[in-house]
């Protein structure tokens, strides 16, 4: 056999609601009223929780954030197809879908402030925390899925990184992991065109990022990342299939419509005109066409939905800040070890002016 | 060049001129060419030299391995880690190649790589944007570390780290970045492992770097000694001689760094002047530094810098002891 060809691969795509809020009826999950709901009062929240972060920002009453406006769908739809018990490891830009678990906003806004509080993971809450070095948190979902699959528990972890996350070698040897343990593990790419200023074409050579999971031997399916349905419905197939010890890679294909962070300006890198694009394809515009379609979604109890997300972020801002006037700066000695060693103890001797010496 | 410039423009005319004067320097970083680097240290390079300046993805491991491929062609290269922690991503190709290429082959392949990166803390950043890990490169035989504590000196260093036939780490300190201007001649190579005198006195040496020499100049401002300030301004290799010329002059000495106090720098600097000075020593010689914590989220951060109130009293301790 002196040639043949050996393997081919595809990569699918799905969408099930359009750009004109129409859906494919065939595709459509199925979801209560009450669910779709929750689903929209979820991508308002998130939406509203970025607003309200970045004029914080601007006031010096935040530090850097970084807003995922243009990304509810791809992350509240997937968080949405969890159970209870699942995993989620995210990377730095994901308020909306932990917000759709037990992460409360306070705790989005203290991480935001510079307070380590805001990182801690909540009673119960399957979670693990922000993860500022780019790509780095794949590994950790691909031992949680590995380490459910040991214990014979059904849990499976979803975590979510971006298209310049791809670029990193932890990302393949992560999924590379999963393929070879059966980790419970969905990995979800939101490529939303942008790494800061490097635009996908630069990141990669390679036509789209669902096709990564190819080399590692596990299925690679892309979405349209602006559709909280298909999201929803193609997160939810994957979850199933983890719990069987099958990970896939999702690509839900999106757009970054705010700043990377407050401390990035994007008009040195893309035109206005693109971004003008992206904002008549706003996923929750989309959704929103979509309920009052259906007579689930009218005026009514739109400002109730908003008025409900208007308080709570706003108490969140106040609970954060109350505990920002409370913070106790010796806290950064409590936490690095169960037991404290003596070199620290007499360091946090020190920083309380104790003794004669600096540390 | 002559200019008044602060740091991170410093930076951008020494990387334009090298790129002017030698062919084979290549710049490349994650969003160093379109959107010219996070801080802007590298703005207009692209337009300048589109040939030589590159966007790359996001892989410090990339970015670091490739340099020793393109230094074999015979290339420059000159890499931004967009911030030092994320050099971590890099550490094995750093650690594993580009510092023992050359001992590896006896001097056959070499690796006149420089890696440039933002570093230290003040700046009220993210997590892991504000760590100093000067002492852990300077860990790693074969790699000389740098860090330059203004415009001038950035230049001066810059151009020959540049230069240099060996890796150089050069480390940017984010909080000087933008914080003064200065005079910045033209085309001004400083020599690499040099320390800097930067104020001569008798009572007591202090040895500070970074954006921690200029909290030491705010409290030795503060103080009637006479205080010598010296900036060794290349961790490693480390000018022993001009340190430890000082303290047998001075008697006492403080060191200071914003990394953790275990095995910092300091550390080191402290066994070096117990070998050469010992019995000039009056008294023993104290560090003010980070703590072995994880440099906290900003609202605790200025609790864990080093500030000049920390090294003021450091100096007082060390010059009240008899
Ligand atoms: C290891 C590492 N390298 C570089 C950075 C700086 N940085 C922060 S976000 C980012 C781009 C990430 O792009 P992408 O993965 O597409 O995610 P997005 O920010 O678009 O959500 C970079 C380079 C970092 N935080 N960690």
């Amino acid at each position: 056999m002196p040639r043949e060809d050996i393997a081919q691969f595809t990569i699918r795509s799905v969408q099930v609601l359009a750009e004109d809020g129409t859906v494919d009826e065939d595709l459509a999950p199925s979801l209560s009223d009450d669910e779709l709901l929750d689903c929209y009062e979820a991508m308002k929240r998130a939406r509203r929780l970025d607003e309200r972060a970045i004029s914080l920002q601007r006031r010096g009453e935040l530090g850097t954030y970084a807003p995922a406006i243009g990304q509810e769908a791809a992350q509240v739809g997937s968080a949405f197809a969890m159970d209870e018990d699942d995993w989620i490891v995210p990377s730095f830009r994901e308020q909306s879908a932990l917000m759709v678990r037990e992460t409360p906003p306070q705790r989005i806004l203290e991480y935001a402030m510079g307070m380590e509080e805001g990182a801690e993971i909540p009673a119960d809450e399957h979670a693990l925390p922000p993860a500022i070095p780019v790509g780095t948190q794949p590994l950790h979902a691909a031992g949680v899925g590995w380490g459910e699959a040991i214990q014979d528990s059904p849990n499976v972890a979803l975590t979510y990184f971006g298209d310049g996350a791809t670029s990193e070698g932890d990302v393949y040897e992560a999924l590379n992991f999963a393929g070879v343990y059966g980790a419970q593990t969905v990995f979800l790419c939101q490529n939303n065109r942008y790494a800061i200023s490097t635009r996908l074409e630069d990141q990669t050579a390679a036509e789209t990022l669902a096709q990564k999971a190819i080399a590692a031997g596990i299925d690679g399916i892309r979405v349209d990342g602006n559709d909280v349905l298909g999201v929803y419905r193609v997160v939810s197939e994957a979850i199933e299939r983890a719990r069987d010890g099958d990970p896939t890679l999702v690509e839900a294909l999106t757009y970054r419509r705010s700043m990377h962070t407050t401390s990035d300006d994007p008009s040195v890198y893309r035109e206005a005109a693109e971004e003008d694009e992206w904002e008549a394809r706003d996923p929750i515009v989309r959704f929103q066409v979509y309920l009052e379609n259906r007579g689930l979604l009218d005026q009514e109890t739109k400002a109730t939905i908003d008025e409900r997300v208007e308080s709570e972020i706003a108490d969140a801002i106040d609970r954060a800040n109350a505990a920002r006037d409370e913070l106790d700066p010796a806290d950064m000695f409590r936490h690095v070890y169960a037991e404290q060693p003596p070199e620290l103890e007499r360091q946090a001797a020190a920083f309380e002016r104790k003794g004669d010496r600096d540390g | 060049m002559a200019d008044r410039l602060r740091m991170v423009e410093a930076v951008r005319e020494t990387l334009r001129a090298e790129l002017e004067r030698d062919d084979s320097v290549v710049v490349y970083g994650e969003d160093i060419g379109r959107a010219g680097g996070v801080f802007r240290a590298t703005e207009g390079l692209l337009e300048a030299y589109p040939d030589r300046v590159f966007d790359s993805p996001v892989a410090e491991a990339g970015i670091v391995g490739v340099g020793v491929g393109l230094a074999a062609t015979g290339l420059r290269p000159v890499a931004e880690i967009q911030f030092q922690s994320f050099l971590y991503q890099g550490f094995h190709q750093l650690a594993q190649h580009v510092a023992r290429i050359r001992s590896r082959t006896r001097g056959t392949v070499t690796c006149p790589m420089t890696i440039r990166t933002p570093y230290g803390g003040g700046i009220h950043a993210l997590e892991l944007h504000s760590e100093s890990f000067e002492a852990g490169f300077a860990h790693v035989p074969g790699l000389t570390v740098v860090v330059p504590a203004s415009p001038a000196e950035t230049a001066g260093l810059l151009t020959a780290a540049v230069r240099s036939p060996d890796p150089v780490i050069f480390l940017e300190p984010t909080r000087l970045y933008r914080s003064f201007r200065e005079e910045v001649p033209a085309d001004d190579e400083l020599p690499l492992g040099e320390a800097r005198i930067v104020d001569s006195g008798e009572d007591l040496t202090i040895v500070a770097w970074g954006s921690m020499l200029r909290e030491t100049l705010a409290a030795t401002a503060e103080l009637d000694a006479d205080i010598e300030v010296i900036d060794p301004r290349t961790i490693y290799p480390l000018d022993t001689e001009t340190i430890v010329e000082s303290v047998r002059k001075t008697g006492r000495c403080v060191v200071v760094h914003e990394a953790p106090r275990t095995s910092g720098m300091a550390g080191e600097i402290i066994a070096r002047i117990t070998e050469d000075a010992f019995y000039y020593l009056e008294t023993p010689v104290e560090r003010i530094t980070g703590y072995d914590v994880p440099v906290p989220l900003f609202a605790r951060e200025d609790a864990y810098l080093p500030d000049a109130d920390r090294i003021e009293a450091g100096i007082r301790r060390v010059l009240d002891r008899n």
